[in-house]
C-alpha cells in the first residue's frame, strides 16, 4: 500500500484551503482511511487550530527537515478518529528553511503507512507553493465564485499542467445558492467553463463552518450541515464512488415570484 | 414603489453575469500573456503600418484578441477612411484610381 498524496492549493488566500484539508482529513479518516494532513504554510501555522490540535504540538515539519526529531515524533494523532495525523508547519521559522526536495522526502517516508497525505498549500505561486506541489499526485484547486479567485485559480492550473501534475480537480467554495439564484454570483456551470477543468466538489457557504473553526471540530464531524454534507461527498468521490452533484435546489414559480416581488435583503424568515 | 424599483433594477445583466464576462477576458489576456496594454501597442504600430498604404480611420480601428476552441487569434478591424463615399464617388469598387 502506498499513500496518495494531495495537495489542496488556490492561489489566492483566504478561499478555503485549510478548511478544505482539515475536513477532508476528517472525512477520510471516518471512512476508515488512514491520514496525515501536512501544513505546508510554513510561518503561517493555521491547519492546527483549523483541527483544534494546537495544544498538542511539540515537533513541527522543519525540525523534521532540520534532523532535531523523527518524522514519527512529529505527527500528532488526533484522538476523536482512528486514523487522523497532523504534520503541523513551523510557526517561527520562515519560508526558506524547507524545499521541494524535503516535502518530497517527507512525504515518500510517510506513503507506506497511510492512505491519503493531505498537504495544505500556502496562498501565492512562489516557493512555498512549489514545496507544497512538489509531492502530489493529485492536486486539488480551491476557489470561490468570484472574479479574483477564479482568476488565480486558473493562473495556478496552468502552473499544475506546467509541472506536469495535473490535471487538477476542482472545489467551489462557499457558493452562495441565493446569491447565485438572484444572478449576482457566478454558477458552477459558469465557472467550470472557464477555468476548463473537471469538478470534485462544491461547498456551500455555511455559518457552521466558521462555528467549527471557531471550536476546532471540523464540520465533517457532523454530515448533517450543508458544508459537512458536501465534504462528505468529496472526500467519498476521491475514494472513487459516483456521488451525483445535488444540483441547486431551484425554487418552483411561486416562490420565485415572491422573491422577485420581495424588495433585496428581506429574505424569507 | 418597491415593484417599480424591482422592475427597474431589472435592467441590463445581473453581477453574475458581469463576473462571467470580466473573467471571459482576463483570463483569455492571462493565458496568452497579451495585456490590453499590449494590444494598444500593436494598434498603434497596425494603424502607423497600414496608412502609410492606405487611408484608414485611426479612430475605429480595432484591435481584439479571441479564444477559440481551435485557435486563438487577434483579429484587426480596420476601417477605411474610403469607405462609402468613394464608393459613390468613384465607382462600385471604391478604388482610388483617380485623385
Ligand atoms: N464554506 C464556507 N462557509 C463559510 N465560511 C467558510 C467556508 N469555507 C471557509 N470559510 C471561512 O473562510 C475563512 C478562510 O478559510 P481558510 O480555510 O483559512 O482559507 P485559506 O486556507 O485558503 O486561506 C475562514 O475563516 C473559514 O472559516
Ligand atoms: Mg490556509
Amino acid at each position: 500500500m502506498s499513500a496518495r498524496v494531495v495537495t489542496v492549493t488556490s492561489g489566492k488566500g483566504g478561499v478555503g484551503k485549510t478548511t478544505v484539508v482539515a475536513n477532508l482529513g476528517v472525512a477520510l479518516a471516518m471512512r476508515g482511511q488512514r491520514v496525515v494532513t501536512i501544513d505546508a504554510d510554513i510561518g503561517l501555522r493555521n491547519l492546527d487550530v483549523m483541527l483544534g490540535l494546537e495544544n498538542r504540538i511539540v515537533y513541527d515539519l522543519v525540525d523534521v527537515v532540520e534532523g532535531r526529531c523523527r518524522l514519527r515524533q512529529a505527527l500528532v494523532r488526533d484522538k476523536r478518529l482512528q486514523e487522523l495525523y497532523l504534520l503541523p508547519a513551523a510557526q517561527t521559522r520562515d519560508k526558506s528553511a524547507l524545499r521541494a526536495e524535503d516535502m518530497v522526502r517527507i512525504c515518500d517516508e510517510l506513503r507506506e503507512s497511510f492512505d491519503f497525505l493531505l498537504v495544505d498549500s500556502p496562498a501565492g505561486i512562489e516557493q512555498g507553493f512549489r514545496n507544497a506541489v512538489a509531492p502530489a499526485d493529485e492536486v486539488l484547486i480551491v476557489t470561490n465564485p468570484e472574479v479574483a479567485a477564479v482568476r488565480d485559480a486558473d493562473r495556478v492550473i496552468g502552473l499544475i499542467e506546467a509541472e506536469g501534475k495535473g490535471p487538477a480537480r476542482l472545489i467551489i467554495n462557499r457558493l452562495k445558492p441565493e446569491l447565485v439564484r438572484r444572478g449576482d454570483m457566478m454558477d458552477t456551470a459558469a465557472v467550470l467553463e472557464l477555468l476548463a477543468i473537471d469538478l470534485i466538489g462544491i461547498v456551500p457557504e455555511d455559518e457552521t463552518v466558521i462555528v467549527a473553526a471557531n471550536t476546532g471540530r471540523p464540520i465533517a464531524f457532523t454530515d448533517h450541515s450543508p458544508a459537512g454534507r458536501a465534504f462528505h461527498d468529496i472526500a467519498r468521490r476521491m475514494l472513487g464512488e459516483e456521488v451525483p452533484f445535488a444540483p441547486l435546489k431551484e425554487p418552483g414559480f411561486l416562490e420565485r415570484l415572491f422573491r422577485w416581488m420581495r424588495p433585496e435583503g428581506e429574505e424569507q424568515r | 414603489m418597491k415593484l417599480l424599483n424591482r422592475l427597474l433594477h431589472r435592467q441590463g445583466p445581473r453581477s453574475g453575469e458581469i463576473a462571467r464576462e470580466r473573467l471571459r477576458l482576463v483570463l483569455a489576456h492571462d493565458r496568452a500573456h497579451i495585456s490590453p496594454g499590449l494590444l494598444e501597442v500593436l494598434k498603434d504600430e497596425i494603424i502607423a503600418v497600414i496608412s502609410r498604404h492606405v487611408p484608414i480611420d485611426p479612430e475605429g480601428v480595432q484591435v481584439t484578441y479571441t479564444e477559440g476552441p481551435r485557435v486563438n487569434r487577434l483579429v484587426a478591424d480596420i476601417p477605411l477612411r474610403t469607405g462609402r463615399r468613394a464608393r459613390r464617388e468613384y465607382g462600385p469598387l471604391g478604388l482610388l484610381d483617380a485623385e
